[in-house]
């Protein structure tokens, strides 16, 4: 199953990626928001998969899964959230200043 | 000492302020007293029972770096030539420089300088010494630029640094070979290890890179353009850096480092031919020159070129003279740069061929340049410095061990150069204060400089005069302590006037009298000579060539990469990433799968995966806003679903609140974008994009499976699960983790998360505000 769940994180690194590289810019920030599910994925395989009951100490059971990739996943989602909502309202403010949402308008001036 | 060292650049910061009343006094006025108490406190230790001083502050300890200072004969030598030039040097500029200059950056710039220059000569650690040594490349390139409206000012600035900075970088490089092999970073721990860095495989690497950075500094053969270009400066800033201090850096660096190399056969080989080599190209080049101040820029070159060689000797006798010229050189160039300033000053130019004539109008000036220059020509007359160490000079070069073809050669050459020497300070001196008047070429009406101009010159004449008359004055107690801190030699060197006729060195002064005399006389007749050589071969065209080529590109290079396009710098690196990546992954065996310990495989999980990685492709796909953010959402929730089969309750639920306020918030803020477009990139772009894209998907797949596969280090997990009740007093680890173990993450996060927040206020409210205008 890791193996699966690594593919997954490679496709989705790769369409993230993909859309980054296109002009427009509610693309990329679409890719942004892939490349974080990716990584999320990715941190959690490298935890390894359902090797015991979920972190929550209970009597009896000793086998738990790896809880610190999980705590690492949850600040992450909270950060990338704060990213992506700051990225749209940039990308809603620079296309009503600018009339344009295409990266290849929004490279300032020569020399600048 | 520290506070010898600072306190130039603590003086410094107040510079700014006291030049704002230099319509009332003059800046330098002030900035006077730093160098002369300075001058006046290091004095104290000259004399006879002189031994060398520490101090030590702790700076970096962990990396060997302190400010450890130490002073002995030779630091004690240069600190009284620094502060002392200095001193009469910003005496001088108090009236050289009008009110209306930019008195302030001048004074700052020259401190800066100061201090760097002690720190240099006082440092006995490498690192802190290299420190101070680029410091002073920058202080002269500001102050060669000082008139920086001046294109000429500009070029010479920029050339004096990229040369020095480039033979200090070299230093470096010989320092921390030096480090390496020693493993300390005093130079005094060093020479006490001069066996270890001689038997060491680094010892060419060593010396090449430290001579280099001598070299550079002290204008030697070939790394000598740099110096007359840099004679745009103001004649005080000439005087002081590129006569007295600055240049004899170099000089110092190879003084210090003496003990360690000087048993090394190919430190005398190549100091003492680059040394000589230099004194006669320079001295040649002088006579050549028509601008005053060009002429001794190559006098200088040349003099620091017969140093040099003198320490690539080595002898008891070659050092001492060394030192003593180091002193003498100081005294009678020092002056000869001001007398030059004063001639501009007074007559509105520097150039040779309009002077003429002037002895009649500045009969002080001109009493003046006859000792400075008859003492550089050396000139057989017991008042006259120049000629002692000249004649060392001659004795040094004949008293060495004449089995190798170089040793012969060194005395003719050294006849060769001074010959030239004298040429180039007779035309100096006569043509510009005797001969033809050419009043009417010149912008001013000469006449003789004000008292306050002339005080520095006289007192270095009268310096000149002093130690001629009595050589061995500043001998025993001065001298003698910078020779014995070179070749560790004790035994006092009285220095005679008279040596006898049949005394060589005797004789080969008056060869270079006789010779000499009759060269100026018949100048005109071989000036055809420098048509052959050097002809139209110029260093200063290598130089300009590197710097136009380096320049063009740098260029092209730079114009490549930075394109203002936001996707090819992503491009860009992502691209190198990979390739580093793959690089590395290939070389190092990196990718390694292991299906040990597999999780197994359930229908949902494979159902869940397939639909993930469908919705995911097909955002690069959707043309319409609401169905791609509908595809973007089915992958957030698939990867809460993943998380609930992970068993991992906290982010799940976490993912799911989040995925629906962003879908929430897509949703939102879609009413005021632009609808998602087609692409219209070419079939080209889009497979280069697909390359990189899959490349760096692939990349990430191997990266998990290796990561998967090799285990190297325990988890730290464990770690949390044994404590995560007993000491934050929790079931829920996840949550104890965050909370309370990494509890101050978790406040920055929280901190980022209201940054956000108030810049998405900012960047709405903002919008409102001018629409309300």
């Amino acid at each position: 199953m890791e193996i699966i769940t690594s593919i997954l994180a490679g496709v989705l690194f790769a369409t993230a990626i993909y859309n980054i590289l296109q002009k427009q810019l509610l693309r990329i920030v679409i890719g942004t928001a892939l490349l974080s599910h990716g990584a999320h994925i990715l941190i959690l395989t490298m935890g390894r998969l359902k090797t015991g009951q979920p972190p929550i100490l209970t009597e009896g059971i000793s086998d738990y899964t790896d809880p610190l990739p999980q705590a690492l996943i949850l600040t992450s989602i909270v950060i990338s959230f704060g990213v992506t909502s700051l990225l749209l309202v940039l990308a809603y403010r620079t296309t009503k200043e600018n009339n344009t949402d295409n990266m290849e308008q929004l490279r300032g001036n020569e020399n600048e | 000492m520290i506070l010898a060292v600072l306190v130039p650049l603590l003086i410094a910061c107040f510079i700014p302020a006291l030049s704002k009343l230099k319509a009332k006094i003059h800046t330098g006025i002030f900035v006077f007293f730093v160098p002369f108490i300075i001058f006046l406190y290091f004095v104290q230790f000259v004399g006879n029972d002189f031994s060398p001083q520490i101090e030590q502050y702790s700076w970096i300890p962990s990396l060997g770096i302190n400010l450890d200072f130490y002073l002995d004969g030779l630091s004690l030598l240069f600190v009284l030539l620094i502060s002392g030039i200095g001193s009469l040097v910003v005496l001088y500029s108090i009236y050289y420089l009008h009110k209306s200059e930019r008195l302030g950056h001048f004074y700052v710039y020259l401190l800066m300088f100061m201090s760097a220059m002690l720190g240099v000569v006082l440092s006995d650690n490498i690192f802190v010494l290299y420190t101070f040594w680029e410091l002073t490349s920058i202080s002269s390139f500001l102050l060669i630029g000082y008139w920086h409206f001046k294109e000429r000012s500009r070029y010479g600035a920029l050339k004096s640094m990229l040369i020095t900075v480039f033979g200090g970088l070299s230093m470096l490089g010989g320092f921390i070979l030096l480090y390496v092999v020693t493993g300390t970073t005093s130079i005094q721990e060093m020479i006490s290890q001069v066996d270890v860095i001689l038997d060491s495989n680094y010892l060419p690497l060593i010396l090449g890179f430290i001579l280099l950075g001598a070299f550079t500094k002290s204008a030697q053969f070939p790394f000598h353009i740099w110096l007359p270009d840099a004679m745009e400066a103001p004649t005080p800033v000439s005087a002081y850096l590129h006569s007295a201090t600055m240049v004899k850096a170099g000089i110092f660096l190879i003084a210090r480092f003496s003990p360690i190399f000087s048993s090394y056969e190919w430190f005398f080989l190549i100091v003492s031919i680059v040394g000589i080599i230099t004194l006669c190209w320079g001295s040649y080049m002088s006579v050549r020159q028509t601008d005053l101040k060009a002429i001794l820029a190559f006098s200088t070159i040349s003099q620091l070129g017969m140093i040099m060689a003198m320490l690539g000797f080595g002898t008891t006798i070659a050092v001492f003279a060394a030192v003593f010229h180091i002193l003498n050189h100081a005294t009678f160039k020092g002056s000869l740069f001001m007398i030059a300033g004063i001639v501009d000053h007074e007559t509105g130019t520097r150039d040779i061929r309009k002077l003429g004539g002037l002895a009649t109008f500045m009969p002080i000036t001109a009493t003046l340049a006859i000792f400075a220059t008859f003492s550089m020509a050396g000139v057989p007359l017991p008042f006259l410095n120049g000629f002692y160490s000249k004649e060392l000079f001659f004795d040094a070069g004949i008293q060495l061990d004449n089995s190798g073809f170089w040793s012969q050669a060194i005395p003719y050459l050294a006849v060769l150069g001074s010959i030239f020497t004298f040429v180039y300070s007779m035309y100096l001196f006569f043509g510009t204060f005797t001969g033809k008047k050419h009043l009417e070429q010149l912008p001013k009406k000469p006449h003789e400089a004000p008292f306050g101009m002339l005080v520095s010159p006289i007192i270095l004449v009268l310096g000149v005069i002093l130690i001629g008359l009595l050589p061995n004055m500043a001998n025993a107690p001065f001298l003698q302590h910078a020779a014995e801190a070179i070749n560790g030699d004790t035994e006092f060197y009285k220095v005679k006037f008279w040596h006898g006729w049949d005394s060589p060195a005797f004789r080969m002064s008056l060869v270079v009298v006789t010779l000499g005399i009759i060269l100026f006389v018949t100048r005109k007749r071989w000036q055809a000579v420098y048509q052959v050589l050097p002809g139209k071969a110029s260093f200063n065209k290598v130089y300009d060539a590197i710097v136009a080529n380096m320049d063009s590109v740098s260029r092209s290079v730079t114009n490549f990469y930075m394109t203002g396009s936001l996707k090819t710098y992503m491009s860009l690196i992502l691209g190198t990433t990979l390739v580093v990546s793959f690089f590395v992954m290939f070389v190092s065996n990196g990718f390694t799968v292991s299906t040990d310990q597999l999780a197994d495989i359930s229908f949902i999980e494979i159902a869940v995966v397939l639909i993930m990685i469908i919705a995911a492709i097909g955002t690069i796909y959707m043309n319409h806003n609401v169905a791609a953010v509908l595809v973007l959402g089915v992958v957030g929730f698939g990867v809460a679903i993943l998380f609930v089969i992970y068993r991992a309750p906290d982010i799940a639920l976490t993912q799911l609140v989040i995925e629906t306020v962003s879908v929430a918030l897509f949703l939102l803020c879609f009413y005021h974008l632009p609808k998602l477009r087609k692409s219209t990139d070419s079939a080209k772009t889009k497979t280069m994009n697909a390359i990189i894209s899959i490349g760096f998907g692939a990349l990430i797949t191997m990266v998990a499976i290796s990561a998967h596969s090799s285990r190297w280090f325990e988890s730290i997990s464990d770690y949390f699960v044994e404590n995560s009740y007993k000491l934050g007093g929790g079931d829920n680890i996840v949550n104890v983790i965050l909370v309370d173990m990494r509890g101050l993450d978790t406040l920055f996060e929280i901190a980022v998360l209201g940054i956000a927040a108030l810049a998405i206020f900012g960047l709405i409210k903002n919008k409102k505000n001018k629409e309300a205008e």
